[in-house]
């Protein structure tokens, strides 16, 4: 089993330090940077299933050059090499080019399972994952809680988040399938995984190493942010104390005066 | 080139969506401040009920019978129909921010290349573009975002426009199925409905949360309780539903659902930024916490300072008397 997981680098939420920039877009510097949430739990469904059935795990990032001292985080965790496409013109790209380079990069691998998150802790857009499958012409296997390739290698079977619980899915493999907190809490990468992933290759690839056609036509991004503003503030309430049974009746009052009751 | 705005509407137990009835009722009234056209798609296996519901807000919707949609996955055949219609002059094409809605909104973006304006709270023009408001960073900010391009998709949350009826019902077209999808439909061997979940989050009036403060599962027969007095449906916290203590599809927040409902009653819950981002559009806010310094505190209406274990039973039993009185 070959598994590419797709891994980007996003602001650490516990840091609480994002930062919009003078351009509206993510300020990079402003926060230590960790691997989106998502594809941690991807990666590590990708690491068990590799440990059960054999294989490789690799990773792939578009990001700046920096973005390899992140890559490194998902290597200690036990994948064992990257693909880091990095390229000055990919700066700030939007998300259909976003889709069509890490396609084409994803092309450049062999591998079994793509699998991407099924959003970004960051960006937040939920498009990428469902447009490389689209690029690719491969079946997506979305929102996963649970993933199972059959020991042939021929098929795998997705758990999907639904509504109501989850739906049972089947497709051919190679497939692309996006992945979700319900896979479980990834390991965390012990001493041993630290130094290994100092030595694990992480290959770099230009734009020029993917062939044509991967930039917007003229060369800028039609999507830009014009304007930001904080989010409206809710007027305060009130606190409510003193003993339960008459935090209970200020609860019911508030309820009928609101006619919610 | 007249803009067409595309509203893929999405269908539960046989209805349209209360999400896809408001994504109906602002591209409507978009295409009548641009004076070009709006019409709606509506794919199930029983399109008709769904159909003519979404034409309540729409001139125009395209009703497609599909038998695979109801063994197969929706997008990618959602996707075909929506290429179809970009084909017949559609310019932009809106879902909602579900798991469905954002798979379509990527298929589509993978084989037509247009950008993605994602998470719109609401959208405008501005000289002649499309600009939509979005909630990022977990709630930090509100961004203005558009496309300068004639196309874009856009994916739509909660609470963007208010569903509204057109003074006279659009037409309702029927259709054979477009056919090619844009990627291979995985197929549905099974559909597995987890206990409680028959009541949707979106569309409850009333939603009571169990954070990490109700201790485990048994806490949530507190939650269970004061949400069927209160005739709510019961959300959780990601730490409950980390801890296994109730299944994901009751997530409230950022990586769960986005909810709107007229009243919030959270137990034992912080209030995260990743769980604000879920629920600071309800209309009433009232927490029970016993740390005063809870950041939920800043967003409630009622910030109750107790014991759960306490106040909760107490207001059960308030709720009870004031019924039977
Ligand atoms: C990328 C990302 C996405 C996330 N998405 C989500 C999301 O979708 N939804 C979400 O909820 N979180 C999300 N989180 C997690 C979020 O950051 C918080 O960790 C989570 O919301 C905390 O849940 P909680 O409030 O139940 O627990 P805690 O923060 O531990 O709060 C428990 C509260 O209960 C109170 N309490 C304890 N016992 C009692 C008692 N007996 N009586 C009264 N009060 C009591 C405590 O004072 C405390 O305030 C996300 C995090 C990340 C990084
Ligand atoms: N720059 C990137 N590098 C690697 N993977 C990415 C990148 N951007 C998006 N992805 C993948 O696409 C998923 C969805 O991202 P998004 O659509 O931006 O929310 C992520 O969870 C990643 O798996």
């Amino acid at each position: 089993m070959r598994i590419l997981v797709m891994t980007k680098p996003v602001p650490d939420p516990a840091a609480n330090a994002e930062r919009l920039g003078p351009d509206f877009r993510l300020d990079r510097g402003a926060s230590p940077t960790v691997v989106n949430g998502n594809d941690e739990y991807g990666l590590e469904a990708a690491l068990q299933l590799v440990e059960a059935l054999g294989g490789e795990v690799a990773i792939l990032t578009m990001a700046p050059a920096g973005g390899v001292e992140t890559m490194r985080k998902a290597l200690a965790m036990g994948a064992l090499r990257g693909v880091l496409v990095a390229d000055d013109a990919l700066a700030g790209a939007d998300i259909p080019t976003t889709i069509r380079v890490l396609a084409a990069a994803a092309q450049t691998q062999e591998w079994d399972l793509l699998l991407g998150g099924l959003d970004t802790s960051d960006g937040a857009g939920g498009a990428v994952t469902a447009g490389v499958a689209a690029r690719l012409g491969l079946p997506l296997l979305s929102a996963a809680a649970h993933i199972a390739p059959d020991e042939a290698g021929r098929k795998v079977r997705v758990r999907r988040l639904s509504a109501k619980g989850y739906d049972l899915l089947e497709a051919p493999m190679p497939a692309v399938v996006s992945c979700t907190q319900a896979l479980g809490t990834p390991r965390y990468p012990s001493l041993k995984g630290i130094m290994a992933a100092r030595s694990r290759q992480i290959t770099t690839l230009s734009l020029a190493d993917l062939g044509e056609g991967l930039l917007p036509a003229g060369g800028q991004w039609p999507s830009r942010v014009v304007g930001v503003q904080p989010p409206p503030s809710r007027a305060t309430g009130r606190a409510v104390t003193g003993d339960a049974a008459s935090q209970a009746r200020e609860i019911a009052d508030y309820l009928t005066a609101q006619r919610i009751i | 080139m007249p803009v067409a705005l595309l509203v893929i509407g999405e269908v539960a137990d046989g209805h349209l969506t209360k999400l896809s009835a408001e994504i109906a009722t602002l591209a409507a009234r978009l295409a009548s401040e641009a004076g070009g056209e709006a019409l709606g798609l509506v794919l199930d296996a029983a399109p008709d009920a769904p159909a003519a519901e979404m034409a309540a807000h729409l001139p125009r919707v395209v009703s497609v019978a599909s038998g695979p949609a109801a063994d197969e996955v929706w997008a990618p055949h959602a996707a075909a129909e929506a290429q179809r219609l970009v084909g017949e002059g559609a310019t932009h094409v809106l879902v909602g921010v579900t798991n469905d809605g954002r798979d379509v909104a990527g298929l589509l973006c993978g084989a037509l290349g247009w950008g993605v304006l994602a998470n719109a709270a609401g959208a405008a023009w501005e000289d002649g573009r499309l600009v939509v408001d979005a909630l990022v960073l977990a709630g930090k900010a509100i961004t203005r975002s558009t496309v300068d391009a004639p196309n874009a998709i856009v994916t739509v949350g909660p609470g963007a426009a208010e569903a509204t009826a057109l003074a006279a019902p659009g037409t309702v077209e029927t259709r054979a199925p477009a056919g090619e999808t844009p990627v291979p439909a995985a197929v549905v061997l099974e559909r597995v409905a987890e206990a409680g979940a028959a009541v949707s989050l979106e569309e409850a009036r009333v939603v009571v949360v169990g954070g990490r403060g109700v201790g485990g599962p048994e806490g949530f027969g507190l939650v269970d309780e004061l949400a069927s007095l209160l005739g709510g449906v019961t959300g959780a916290s990601r730490a409950a539903v980390d801890a296994g203590w109730i299944p994901y599809a009751r997530q409230v927040g950022q990586t769960g659902k986005v909810v709107r409902p007229l009243l919030y009653l959270g137990l034992g819950v912080s209030g995260a930024m990743q769980h604000r981002a879920g629920m600071q559009g309800s209309q009433h806010i009232i927490a029970v916490n016993r740390d005063p310094d809870a950041p939920i505190a800043e967003i409630s209406d009622l910030f109750v300072i107790g014991d759960l274990f306490e106040v909760g039973p107490a207001l059960a039993a308030e709720l009870r008397a004031r019924r039977a009185g």
